[in-house]
């Protein structure tokens, strides 16, 4: 199997070598590519596809609080040319427009307000929120109705998964003492993770847990159930480690402090740029068809695209088992009763 | 909203969702379907555990058959060994019985005839003296002259007499 990929992997590679010169031909890159970088971020409507010059796209609720004009609601074609769909300074609505880079700014650069839309990776995690909800409930459901039964269905499905969450993860990190009281978060986080990945995949799905502010708010939680559990070994740990010199404590202290926070800040950037990564190779591949315009790279491309995704959905399911490993791993530092050494 | 740059709108949504989730699923699957796990891992592991204890007794009850099985046998051996035996000693007493009341008997027999012997010869003596009488008798009462007479005659009541 690893060898038939590797085989086909240097197979494309000789194929874009062949073609490297027509990258030079092709010249107008910048337009070919430019639809990668707005396909993971965020954006104020969902758009699906362009069939000739319609655009079906989603308009989406655009919700501004500002002090001075309270509580505002819009849709996102308000902001929008009707015919082209294109955002600008030219479509604004009550002193407020989004940009050719999906940017809400005021008309006036001054006022301060604050935008709580529901962008298309909200929609997106409704979306996720709407898929766990229906599966774990439902999964819920088969254990209340069918109590001491092997599972079926759905919840033969859900089942290996908590399991292997709450014995291979919880347990051995948190230890036997505390793990039932943190398994609850990590069984979410780990679904919320894998379920937001692996519906990221889809064709047109937005780039939800490859967002920053979304992996940002995990690992806030993560940091905060850990710091609010710590135990006195913990914060001895940090403020006055034992065993070590007093003057090195100078050294070690603002250490130990700024682990505090590096320990989140690499779990926010770990997911964002796995998921982010991969949808961008899947992306450029689908690129490269566009800018070659060849039949040759457009097969390659697709196989490619498709080698990758297979990929991603690893990277998905590790993504999310390694964000809650590491959730589990912190929390488990902050609750040890250990030995001092 | 840049690339590495947090909305604070999606920080607050994705927040809100996260919490709601987390609630909704704790309260609704996590804390149900784990509560169902541990309980069915309870009752497999009760299950196996009164299965062992189940064995057990029954190996137990196994031994103690065999246990009685065997001293019902040894039982059995020594009552028919003890049986036997008794059967034996009886026999062997009941011939030594046999015995002693044969000599004892053969021994009567022998004292009887013993005395009926001395009795038969008393009489026989008496008898021989009555017949010796009664030979003198006639001898006296023939004629003594001849010498040949008196023998043949003496030969004569000899021959007639009869011991019995």
């Amino acid at each position: 199997m690893v060898r038939k990929f590797l085989c086909l992997s240097i197979l494309l590679s000789i194929f874009w070598l062949g073609f490297s010169n027509s990258v030079q031909a092709a010249g107008d890159g910048e337009s070919k590519t430019g639809f990668i970088l707005p396909h993971v971020m965020d954006n104020y409507e969902w758009h699906f596809a362009t069939i000739g010059h319609t655009h079906v796209t989603l308009p989406l609720p655009v919700i501004i609080y500002s002090p001075d004009q309270g509580l505002e609601f819009f849709l996102s074609s308000n902001f929008q040319n009707h015919e082209t769909h294109k955002f600008g300074k030219d479509y604004g609505v009550n002193g407020y427009y989004i940009d050719e880079n999906y940017k809400l700014h005021a008309a006036d650069e001054s006022r301060t307000f604050y935008d709580f839309s529901i962008t298309k990776n909200v929609m997106m995690m409704f979306i996720v929120i709407a898929v766990l909800l229906f599966l774990m409930l439902n999964s819920a459901k088969f254990y209340k109705r069918n109590p001491g039964t092997a599972p079926k269905g759905i919840a033969s499905f859900i089942e290996p998964i908590v399991i292997f969450v709450r014995d291979e993860i919880a347990l051995p990190n948190i230890g036997h003492k505390k793990y039932l009281k943190f398994t609850p978060y990590l069984l979410t986080l780990f679904f919320f993770i894998w379920v937001g990945n692996i519906l990221g995949l889809f064709p047109e799905a937005a780039n939800f847990t490859g967002n920053i502010a979304l992996t940002f708010t995990l690992a806030i939680f993560t940091f905060i159930i850990t710091n609010v559990n710590g135990n006195k070994d913990y914060w001895k740990h940090v403020f006055a480690t034992p065993g070590v010199p007093v003057p090195l404590l100078l050294i070690i202290v603002p250490v130990e402090i700024i682990g505090l926070f590096t320990k989140p800040f690499a779990l926010m950037v770990r997911l964002f740029v796995a998921i982010t990564a991969g949808h961008i190779v899947i992306l450029s591949f689908i690129a490269l068809i566009f800018v070659f315009e060849s039949m040759a790279v457009g097969v390659a491309s697709t196989i490619m695209v498709v080698f990758i995704n297979f990929i991603e959905i690893l990277v998905a399911t590790i993504q999310a088992y390694v964000f809650t490993l590491f959730s589990a791993m912190y929390i488990g530092l902050a609750v040890a009763e250990h030995d001092h050494h | 909203m840049g690339l590495i740059t947090p909305g604070l709108g999606l920080i607050f949504w994705s927040a809100l969702g996260f919490l709601i989730v987390l609630f909704l699923l704790t309260k609704y699957a996590w804390k149900p379907i784990l509560a169902a796990l541990d309980e069915r891992e309870k009752s497999i592991d009760d299950a196996l555990k009164s299965a062992e204890i189940a064995r057990n007794e029954m190996a137990n009850l196994k031994a103690e058959n065999e246990r009685i099985i065997h001293e019902a046998k040894i039982e059995r051996d020594t009552m028919l060994h003890k049986a036997s035996e008794a059967a034996k000693q009886m026999i062997d007493e009941a011939k030594e019985k046999a015995h002693l009341e044969g000599a004892k008997m053969i021994e009567n027999a022998k004292a009887t005839i013993e005395t009926e012997k001395q009795a038969a010869i008393e009489d026989i003596k008496v008898q021989v003296g009555i017949l010796s009488l009664a030979v003198a008798e006639k001898l006296l009462k023939k004629n003594f002259s001849e010498d040949a007479a008196q023998q043949k005659l003496v030969e004569e009541l000899v021959k007639d007499i009869k011991l019995n």
